[in-house]
């Protein structure tokens, strides 16, 4: 008997080694352990034994049986991963063909541009506020010390809606200065993208429509010093920490002092010329119009019921157009505005 | 306002050791922005002074000579030329090989039918000059420089008065003083801290006897001439002004015609006080009226022109007639001829807005125009007409008559402001000390007498501490200002509108739509475009009263047309297939309101393959549902014009109405040239700020499963979906969770005329899981009230 189950050992593991499907793996499980199974009938030879022989048989037949399943069991597996990696193996796909195409639209890239400055802006505590495009003239120049004959007021540069001249199409986002002061007391920090209109034809520099973004901070002790500080700090956040900004005098009737800022041409760096010809960037000048700034005029606070004994504050405007433009290498402004897919789906 | 930088060194200022560049850079810095600059003698390079050794004739022609010119070099050089004019021993210019003309003329060695010519003998028109430049210069031929003050190899640019640098500089509005080279000339004296030279106009007079004895002068429209000053001149004698006072003219952009008006444009650069000189002759009764033009009157301008005069334009007249537009242009009948005898010289003070608008009104903006429009400085008119006076008796052109009329309206009063050095620093943030700040003040002849500012004339524009504080400021430098930081205790943020757009344009371009920016005002015929009936409210719109053309002339009350048309030009693009999406204001006139209303409006469109109404709902549902907004209702409509009226609904949420989506209407698709099916939602987006449903909060998961059950009903084509999921709704009671169509059919199996709809329902219960009756009594229950309202069937 001892003889039998060794047998059967020695076969039924060699036969396993040898299966390769789990058709052929269930039918060896059968023919070795199932119930008419070559281990089952030899058991059924036990109660022959003597009673010494019979726990050392049932001992080993245990074990015998014991080792043909674990082999079964590792052998299910082995023959499981192999069909796994048949059946991956033959799903094997192309990865280089393009993904199911998802159409994602694209942002204006003028406002990309008028969002990333927004940004900017609100993490220096500026609250950005939207205003009236169709304007009165007193807010558009009156009351920020632009007075009637001024030729900024002409019907040849302003656009008007009535014989009084007094309903326009704001040509500057400065009213909303006006706007804010009136509704805030200092301290205040206003940021104030718009449209604004102003009578020119359309060509590669210049559009009827073109948007401004004005700023206001009004506080107590505020120094020109501090205009300084803040627009430099806040252009080079834009224009990256290494740029050079100047500034210059210049006149605003609703700022006192006033100045316009440049910034140093980051092409020809300042010497006005390329490989001895004219930068073609800031045409020869060395430097780039960033945006026209001032403290704000004592009257423009008085006009708001602001004490400008108490009170100072500094103002700024620049052209989004001409930033974004710039930034983004747009040559002709009249692409902005003709919003052909073509240019809108390059940002 | 241009200057040329030797007139600056000669009379004002020294400032030859400053080079052009640095020059520009500080008096940018310091207020006074180049425009652009150039050195005079950049355009003609290598041209010099030749003279003629030996000239014959060419072999092979009949017309040209060979020469040999001395250009100071060790051989003379070869140069053959057309010009007849030549002798030997002339002075001439002589372009040599690789040498540049006006015009980027390049001149290089050739042959000329067999004979070598190093170069080219030139006419002064060649070297970018005209007559007026040289008068006693033969204009035929080649420029003999015989009697001009040089030798041979001299640079053509130092005999032409090339060796100079013209400086262009912006000057802003409020500083008409800088319309002048002395007005510059301060300015640049300042910048490098130093005193500018003044000269003082000295008449000598003359026997001529006095111009009181000649003329009148009647200012009678009082308001709009400050000042009027006059002298007079006899004995004139017309002759070219002498070179030195042309190359200044040239210099400046002005071309000279002869002493007497020559020295009016002279004294109009130097003072930027604008001058005119009449020919006495034709002043009409020795009698000059300042008056406004008489409705139907006509002048023939010195340009030729005739002008139409009206009311409100100032002229200069004599008794019967005008003579002249005030400020702007002289007349035809008055001008200075070759045989004038008598001159008078105007020098006189117009208010700024009335030559501006006279100038605008006419079309014809004059370098004197533009000056008084900026308002000039009236105490400028006496040294201006003195200067002019001193230039004839120094030109030699006439004998000065002795008075001067001086008629004033109005001059400024003596203006005087407290020097407050402590505000001023505060100010700017600085730490200036009061010595430095008369220092600077000073050079730009602001007086300073202990506290107190004189401020001159010329400077109407220092009113108050804080323009004094920028004339400190710039002398300081702006540069030089230490920059800071403040400390602000405001917050930053945008407005809940700005937060909503900024979400609903990330929404739309996640679903491909991509963004567009279009133009406020439109043209009146889009309401026909899209189809607008004449009486309909859209069309009460504002409009411009000056547009820059029709297409641009009405402020836009509906954005659908702004859509279509970057749609059509996508089209007319070959853009196949086009998303865009764009937050557009329109501008609604309100009855009792000064402003209109601005609101936003969403629109979406949309065209290509793949596009139908139903993409483009579940787009706006996406977007609707991304901006946290309660679910909207459709209804359709057939009778917006703009649109397919079969394909059309209005859009509205909590009873509120928005706007619309639809198949834009295909006579509409025709007139933007769309041919295919174009989509599209407008919505009025400022609505939807105050629909926004509050934040959520959590809400706790189902404990027990749902059940889902399907139903598909026969119904006649008529039933809309709505209204089945209406009666779905009212009638499965609160187990229904949610309902979802999931099919439409006709054909085999359904009646002609009829539809069948499939639904998916949702049933679960917060307390327990359904049983199969529990659900079966919902599905009864339902079916019994779609029968009942909309005789549909269990299919």
């Amino acid at each position: 008997m001892k003889q039998q189950l060794e047998t059967i050992r020695q076969q039924a593991l060699a036969s396993l080694d040898a299966a390769t499907t789990p058709a052929e793996l269930e039918e060896l499980r059968v023919k070795w352990l199932g119930k008419k199974g070559e281990l089952t009938a030899v058991l059924k030879m036990m109660g022959k034994l003597s009673a010494e022989e019979r726990p050392v048989m049932g001992q080993l037949a245990n074990s015998v049986r014991a080792e043909i399943e674990a082999s079964l069991e590792q052998r299910k597996e082995a023959i499981h991963s192999a069909v796994l990696e048949a059946k991956l193996a033959s799903e094997a796909l192309d990865v280089t063909i393009p993904g199911e195409a998802v159409s994602l639209g694209h942002q204006h890239p003028m406002n990309m541009v008028l969002d990333q400055i927004k940004e900017i802006f609100v993490g220096l505590g500026y609250q950005v506020v939207d205003g009236p495009e169709v304007e009165l003239a007193d807010y558009n120049f009156t009351r920020l010390n632009i007075e009637e004959g001024h030729p900024s007021r002409d019907r040849s540069d302003t656009f008007y809606f009535n014989d009084e001249d007094s309903l326009l199409l704001r040509t500057q986002t400065s009213p909303m200065q006006i706007r804010y002061m009136e509704n805030h007391k200092p301290p205040l920090c206003m940021l104030a993208p718009g449209r604004v209109f102003r009578k020119d034809e359309a060509d590669a520099t210049h559009s009827p429509m073109f948007h401004q973004i004005e700023g206001l901070v009004v506080d107590e002790n505020i120094t020109m010093g501090d205009l300084k500080g803040a627009l430099v700090a806040i252009m080079k956040q834009i224009y990256g920490e290494d740029s050079v900004m100047r500034f210059r005098p210049h006149h605003f009737p609703f700022t006192e002092p006033s100045c316009e800022m440049d910034m140093q041409c980051h092409k020809c760096h300042g010497t006005g010329e390329v490989d001895g010809a004219t930068c073609s960037t800031c045409h020869g000048e060395g430097w780039i119009e960033l945006l026209g700034a001032g403290m704000v005029h004592p009257d423009v606070l008085r006009n708001c019921g602001i004490d400008p004994d108490k009170y100072s504050g500094f103002a700024f405007g620049m052209g989004l157009e001409r930033m974004a433009m710039g930034r983004l290498r747009i040559n002709d402004l009249r692409l902005i505005f003709d919003n052909d897919a073509r240019f809108l789906n390059q940002f | 306002m241009k200057l040329n930088r030797k007139w600056l060194h000669e009379e004002f200022v020294d400032l030859s050791h400053v080079s052009d560049k640095e020059y520009v850079e500080k008096l940018t810095v310091f207020g006074q922005k180049v425009e652009t600059w150039e050195r005079m003698d950049s355009e003609i390079k290598n041209v010099k002074v030749g003279k003629v050794l030996s000239i014959v004739r060419h072999e092979n022609s009949d017309h040209m000579w060979v020469c040999q010119v001395d250009v100071g070099e060790a051989e003379p050089v070869q140069i053959v030329t057309g010009a007849q004019n030549v002798h030997q021993g002339d002075l001439v210019p002589a372009a040599l090989h690789n040498s540049y003309l006006p015009g980027g003329i390049h001149i290089t060695k050739g042959k000329l039918r067999g004979e070598v010519s190093c170069g080219m003998l030139c006419s002064f028109n060649e070297l970018g000059l005209t007559q007026n430049d040289f008068p006693d210069a033969c204009a035929d031929g080649i420029w003999i420089l015989n009697n001009e003050d040089c030798k041979v190899g001299d640079d053509i640019n130092l005999v032409i008065g090339n060796d100079d640098t013209v400086v262009d500089f912006e000057i802003t509005n409020n500083r008409p003083d800088c319309y002048s080279i002395i007005g510059l000339a301060r300015e640049s004296a300042a910048a490098f801290g130093m005193q500018m030279k003044h000269h003082e106009p000295v008449v000598k007079g003359s026997d001529a006897g006095s111009m009181y004895d000649k003329l009148d002068v009647d200012v009678q429209a009082t308001d709009l001439c400050n000042r009027y000053t006059s002298r007079m001149v006899a004995n004139v004698k017309i002759a070219p002004s002498p070179k030195w006072l042309r190359q200044r003219l040239r210099a400046n952009g002005v071309r000279p015609i002869n002493n007497i008006v020559d020295i009016t444009n002279y004294v109009m650069l130097e003072y930027g006080q604008p001058m005119h000189a009449f020919d006495y002759r034709y002043v009409g009764s020795g009698k000059i009226v300042v008056r406004e033009a008489e409705e139907g009157e006509t002048l023939t301008t010195l340009d030729g022109n005739v002008r139409q005069l009206k009311p409100g334009m100032l002229v200069i007249a004599d008794e019967e007639k005008p003579i002249g537009l005030a400020g702007i242009m002289g007349g035809e009948n008055s001008e200075i001829l070759d045989d004038t005898t008598t001159v008078v010289f105007e020098s006189a003070n117009f208010n700024g807005t009335s030559i501006r608008q006279t100038a605008l009104a006419l079309g014809m903006r004059t370098e004197s125009s533009g000056k008084f429009e900026k308002n000039l400085d009236p105490m400028m008119t006496v040294p201006a007409v003195q200067r002019a006076c001193e230039l004839v008796e120094l030109l030699g052109a006439g004998d000065v008559y002795d008075g001067i009329i001086d008629i004033i309206n109005y001059v400024p009063e003596e203006k005087k402001l407290p020097l407050e050095p402590e505000k001023i620093n505060r100010l700017l943030g600085t730490n200036i000390s009061k010595e430095d700040m008369v220092k600077y003040l000073n050079l730009l002849e602001i007086g300073v007498d202990g506290d107190t500012l004189l401020i001159p004339s010329f400077r109407p524009d220092l009113n108050l501490m804080a323009d004094i504080a920028e004339e400190v400021g710039r002398s300081y430098g702006y540069n030089e200002i230490e920059t800071t930081a403040f400390i602000t205790s405001t917050q930053g943020g945008y407005t809940p509108m700005m937060e909503l757009e900024s979400k609903a344009g990330n929404l739309c371009r996640s679903l491909g739509y991509s963004e567009i920016i279009t133009y406020s005002f439109v043209s009146p015929a889009i309401f026909d475009q899209i189809r607008i009936p004449a009486d309909s409210p859209i069309r009460n719109c504002l409009k411009i009263q000056n547009p820059l053309g029709e297409d641009t002339s009405i402020m836009r009350t509906i954005a659908l047309p702004s859509m279509l048309d970057i749609l059509s030009r996508n089209y007319a693009y070959h853009n196949k297939s086009v998303k865009l999406y764009e937050l557009a204001k329109i501008y609604l006139p309100k009855d009792g309101q000064v402003l209109p209303e601005e609101p936003k409006m969403l629109l979406l469109g949309t065209y290509g393959a793949g596009e139908t109404f139903f993409t483009l709902k579940g787009e706006l549902e996406a977007i609707l549902k991304g901006l946290r907004l309660p679910k909207a209702s459709y209804t359709a409509v057939t009778d917006n014009p703009s649109y397919h009226p079969g394909r059309c609904a209005s859009v509205s949420i909590d009873g509120v109405e928005l706007g619309y989506i639809g198949q834009v209407h295909p006579v509409v698709a025709k007139n933007y040239d769309i041919d295919a099916e174009v989509y599209c939602v407008e919505i009025n987006f400022t609505k939807l700020l105050d629909l926004k449903l509050p934040e959520p909060t959590y809400k706790p998961l189902p404990k027990y499963p749902g059940v889902t059950r399907d139903i598909a009903l026969v119904c006649d084509e008529a039933v809309t979906v709505a209204q089945a999921e209406e009666t779905i709704a009212a009638s499965a009671g609160k187990l229904l969770q949610s309902i979802r169509l999931f099919d439409i059919y006709r054909g085999t199996g359904v009646p002609e005329g009829k539809k069948s709809m499939a639904f998916s329902l949702e049933l679960r219960s917060d307390d327990r899981t359904l049983t199969d009756s529990d659900s079966e009594g919902v599905v009864t229950k339902v079916l019994a009230a779609l029968k009942d309202k909309l005789d549909a069937v269990l299919r």
